[in-house]
């Protein structure tokens, strides 16, 4: 029995890196996810939308194995739902949590260095080169390299977070939420990074902001009440409003997309 | 004023030996959120096994004791990893259980080194300097006391450094704040968990070993007279704060020294009341985080 959805075409040539099926996710004893089934392909931005508390950030914990969890989860055809974290980490999946999770304790070249994976016995000829792209989106991480990272502001723990995840050669990254109660000049400067990132990794992003959806997604999943209730290309949804307004509860007319392009 | 200057430094010595058991106390709680019964039992491991190495160079040698020390922290730090291993582990994230076992082992081990090396307590062989004392501004102050502080310092300064300078002292620091977290960065911090125990049996099987130097014996229930003081230093200091501990061994120390001379031999109660005192009017501690 593997339930599936049924993928855009464009995807058909585009083999998935990440595939969910039937995933359940219980919190506290509480089931918030209950049975979601979806696909993401190897490049691009696949946005992954909802309202409020319908159960985005558990699906993507969920992924990982950070909450109790039932189904199956892939990567790269490879079945992960039985290891540990750190294991499914490992095999390439950077997260970038929702409130970033950056420590506090630590300065940021701390969080960086941490977040480095080392591979026992292989030299990796791209961690330079990465590090490079990380210094260039972030110089302020880079002057602020000395600086606990719990005296940041919230656009620059942001950047650690998304700096984290970036210094790592991934299969697929997973981002929650990375511009939630940023303003709209650092909103800006977090969707251009991650632009630059999509280039070399595919990402599941889980967004609020649809601007920055516009901008970033070409696929779109839309979770309700822990169930994927519509997939389809980005612009196909966010072109109809009154798609937008019966599933995510929110209307397109009122903003702009200069905001997030400035 | 003699008499103060003696009771400060035996009070400073005595929170030297109770910072070598609180300092693990405190690592192992603040990364893993478990309150580790059984360390009392890498204390008396550690003495009775060093003290057996010492006595085959010598006892009372200044090599005997050095061997002495190096065994009891590595015996310490082998027992602590074992149980990290063989116990806590299979009971990953289950705090109670895990609090349980190591109720369990700590009772149980008494019972084994009663056992092997009788119940009651052995006097030992000292060093000729250890057994006497120094005069400090006219007070005889006991030697073991200077080499008590000396150890609390050190380990101070070498957790610290540990934890500062080392990859594994970044993951713990960063565990401490956030374990969840630091596995989602795909890093395994169980290893980490047998680090920190490793780390902590080795302080209590130094702090074995320096105990028998005080005490001038050693004995079975050593480990467990000394984890009770610790316990309150940890708490007094605030879970998981290592810092906390640290200035909480002496305060207790230094207190219960005062009491029981100046005070009729309160010295215990007086350390149970600042506990009361500590946890009503600061319950997380003097230096630790707020819950």
């Amino acid at each position: 029995m593997r339930p599936r959805q049924a993928r855009p075409p464009e995807d058909q040539a585009s083999p998935a890196v990440l595939e969910v099926r039937a995933l359940a996710a219980r919190i506290a004893g509480q089931e918030v996810v209950h049975d979601v089934s979806f696909e993401v392909p190897a490049t691009g931005v696949t946005a992954m939308l909802g309202r409020n508390g319908v159960g985005k950030t558990s699906t993507l914990k969920a992924v990982l194995g950070l909450v109790e969890r039932t189904g199956e989860v892939l990567l790269d055809g490879v079945r992960v739902d039985a290891e540990r974290t750190d294991r499914i980490v490992r095999r390439g999946v950077g997260y970038v949590p929702e409130d970033r999770e950056v420590f506090a304790g630590l300065t940021v070249a701390e969080n960086l260095r941490l977040a480095e994976r080392r591979e026992r016995g292989t030299a990796d000829e791209g961690a330079a080169e990465r590090r490079a792209l990380v210094d260039d989106l972030f110089p302020e991480l880079v002057r602020r390299a000395g600086q606990r990272a719990g005296t940041l502001s919230g656009g620059q723990q942001q950047m650690v977070s998304l700096a984290r995840a970036l210094l790592n050669e991934n299969r697929i990254l997973l981002v929650d939420e990375p511009t939630k109660g940023l303003a709209p000049k650092i909103v800006g400067e977090v969707a251009e990074a991650l632009a630059t990132a999509a280039q070399t990794v595919p990402i599941l992003l889980v967004e609020q902001n649809l601007q920055v959806v516009e901008r970033l997604a070409e696929r779109v999943i839309v979770i309700d009440a822990g169930r994927v209730v519509h997939t389809g290309p980005a612009g196909e949804l966010l072109g109809d409003p009154d798609a937008v307004q019966r599933l995510l509860g929110v209307s397109t007319t009122s903003t702009t997309e200069a905001e997030v392009t400035r | 004023m003699n008499t103060l200057i003696l009771l400060l430094a035996t009070g400073l010595g005595l929170g030297g030996l109770y910072f070598l058991v609180a300092s693990g106390l405190s690592l192992i709680y603040g990364l893993m959120g478990v309150l580790n019964f059984a360390h009392g039992s890498f204390l008396t491991l550690g003495a009775f096994v060093g003290l057996a190495a010492a006595n085959t160079v010598g006892a009372d040698t200044w090599p005997g004791l050095a061997l002495g020390l190096v065994v009891g922290s590595l015996t310490g730090a082998a027992a602590a990893a074992l149980t990290e291993l063989g116990l806590i582990r299979p009971l990953y994230d289950r705090h109670i259980e895990q609090v349980l076992v190591t109720v369990g082992l700590s009772l149980a081990s008494v019972a084994l080194f009663e056992g092997i090396w009788g119940p009651n307590p052995r006097n030992v062989t000292r060093t000729d300097w250890l057994g006497s004392t120094t005069d400090v501004l006219g007070a005889s102050v006991p030697n073991t006391a200077f080499l008590n502080v000396l150890a609390g310092a050190a380990v101070l300064g070498g957790i610290v450094a540990f934890l500062k300078f080392t990859r594994y002292g970044l993951i713990i620091r960063a565990g401490v704040e956030n374990r969840a977290m630091v596995t989602a960065l795909g890093i395994d911090v169980r290893r980490a968990f047998t680090v920190v125990f490793a780390v902590g049996g080795a302080a209590a099987g130094l702090g074995g070993v320096l105990a028998t130097q005080s005490l001038n014996y050693v004995s079975p229930h050593m480990g467990a007279s000394l984890l009770i003081f610790a316990f309150i230093v940890t708490v007094i200091g605030g879970m998981g704060s290592l810092p906390g501990a640290a200035v909480a061994s002496v305060v207790v120390a230094v207190l219960q020294q005062l009491a029981n001379y100046y005070l009729n031999n309160t010295g215990d109660v007086i350390v149970v009341l600042l506990l009361a005192l500590v946890l009503l009017v600061r319950p997380s501690g003097l230096m630790g985080r707020p819950a």
